[in-house]
């Protein structure tokens, strides 16, 4: 046989147009899973602040000593970007679990005719889900 | 990106007085852009009009086609005219070169798999009139291109032998002419399975194939299942058969994205088929008895 053509990366990347409901599930809840494990490393780094918080270790804050949890949690929940960013988590979270729930019922054989609905449904809820949620992130913090 | 993003220079190959054909008036009309966006035309629009087909080309024994490009036909429409008949007419009347498997016509033989306007269908099976124009057929994704739309279909058959796709059983009945019978039941239940015609628009469409040479994919799979799922065949074929489905590049690997679903010119359910099937797999390991 003559050689053949390989289409490369076009066959990969250049197709995300071609993508169909199923495929966008797919790739969201890949990333959303990856942001949430991200998110478990700085999770677990802020709130390691309590085992000094505990002995008693403290932090200067506008020159009074302050206990170094609550200085470390203070000081991020004061800051617009951190306060945006959990605005994002729990678009991240939010989808993930009912995408979740979505591949669940998709692994047990139930409703596979109106898996896209479903995906979309997922969209829908989470998008609800994260506007309603805006005031409640995003009250008493300066930009 | 180069192939798709190459504003092909509208060569019609070859300078054919048939190509005369392509500069009607309704052909005109087409090139300066007065299409309207649609996504499906009603064929009696089209009657007497010509379609614009782009066609993938790409030959490698000819210097002057090692660069793959597209081509641009202008096909008299006719009504129930399909995208094999439309590629077929273009080969005939204007360009001779232009290569393409196909041999029913009638969606059972599986040759003519294409990937038309960005989704992996039968060219014969396809209404040109369903389809946005310019009609842009290319070989299937993720498959290597021997020539324009013809892709190299080794390894897709590869992977079809390797689940055994056909009838074991050792035990055939007593009498001479007596039938190896199946319930009506279990016929319903494998139905939908038998329908594959090895076209490989389904592992064409599939994302993990694309990315994991050595999964099955999912036509393959739903041979197994048809196999598998057959109550003729003894418990150790089935056994068997499992085997090599429960394996890491089995039915693990689908991420259930269904495009394979959406594809089939047969709509065969092929994601439900591979649930099934790792279904039964978890259900065969957890057996401790």
């Amino acid at each position: 046989m003559s050689q053949s053509y390989n289409r490369g990366l076009i066959e990969d990347f250049g197709r995300w147009k071609e993508f169909s409901a199923g495929m966008w599930a797919w790739i969201f809840h890949k990333f959303t899973g990856w942001m949430l494990i991200g998110y478990l490393f700085t999770h677990i780094a802020v709130l390691s602040t309590s085992i000094g918080g505990a002995q008693g270790e403290t932090t200067m804050v506008d020159g009074e000593a302050v206990n170094i949890y609550t200085a470390t949690l203070q000081g991020l929940e004061g800051l617009f970007l951190v306060r945006l960013l959990e605005v994002g988590l729990l678009a991240v979270a939010v989808f993930h679990i009912l995408n979740g729930l979505r591949l669940l019922m998709i692994d047990l054989g139930v409703g596979l005719d109106a898996q896209d609905k479903s995906f979309y449904a997922s969209l829908v809820l989470t998008g609800a889900i994260t506007v309603a949620s805006v005031p409640t992130f995003l009250t008493g913090v300066s930009v | 990106m180069s192939t798709q993003q190459a504003e092909p220079e509208s060569q019609e190959a070859p300078k054919d007085p048939e190509m005369q054909g392509a500069e009607s008036p309704a052909a005109e009309k087409q090139k300066g852009g007065g299409m309207v966006d649609q996504t499906s035309t009603d064929a009696s629009e089209l009657e007497g009009e010509t379609v614009h087909i782009k066609v993938f080309r790409y030959d490698p024994e000819v210097e002057a086609k090692q660069e793959p490009r597209f081509d641009d036909f202008h096909v008299p429409f006719e009504k129930g005219m399909t995208v094999l008949d439309a590629v077929m007419y273009a080969r005939d009347e204007y360009d001779s070169s232009l290569t393409f498997r196909h041999s029913c016509r009638q969606a059972v033989c599986g040759s003519d798999a294409f990937f038309v306007n960005g989704k992996q269908r039968l060219g014969c099976k396809t209404q040109i009139a369903d389809l946005e124009q310019p009609v842009r057929i290319e070989p299937l994704p993720h498959q290597e291109v021997v020539k324009d739309l013809v892709v190299d279909m080794d390894h897709f058959y590869d992977q079809m032998h390797t689940v055994e796709p056909y009838f074991q059983q050792e035990d055939l009945p007593d009498g001479e002419l007596e039938e190896q019978r199946q319930s009506r039941e279990n016929r319903e239940k494998v139905k939908m399975s038998t329908r594959c015609i090895w076209c490989g628009a389904c592992m064409s469409s599939c994302n993990i194939a694309a990315g994991d040479n050595e999964y099955l994919g999912p036509a393959a799979i739903n041979k197994a299942y048809r196999f598998a799922m057959d109550e003729r065949e003894d418990e150790e074929i089935k056994e068997h058969r499992l085997r090599i489905l429960e394996q890491e590049h089995g039915v693990w690997r689908c991420q259930t994205q269904f495009s394979c679903t959406e594809v089939c010119p047969k709509d065969i359910p092929l994601t439900e088929h591979i649930q099934e099937l790792k279904r039964e797999a978890v259900k065969k390991n957890l057996k401790f008895w």
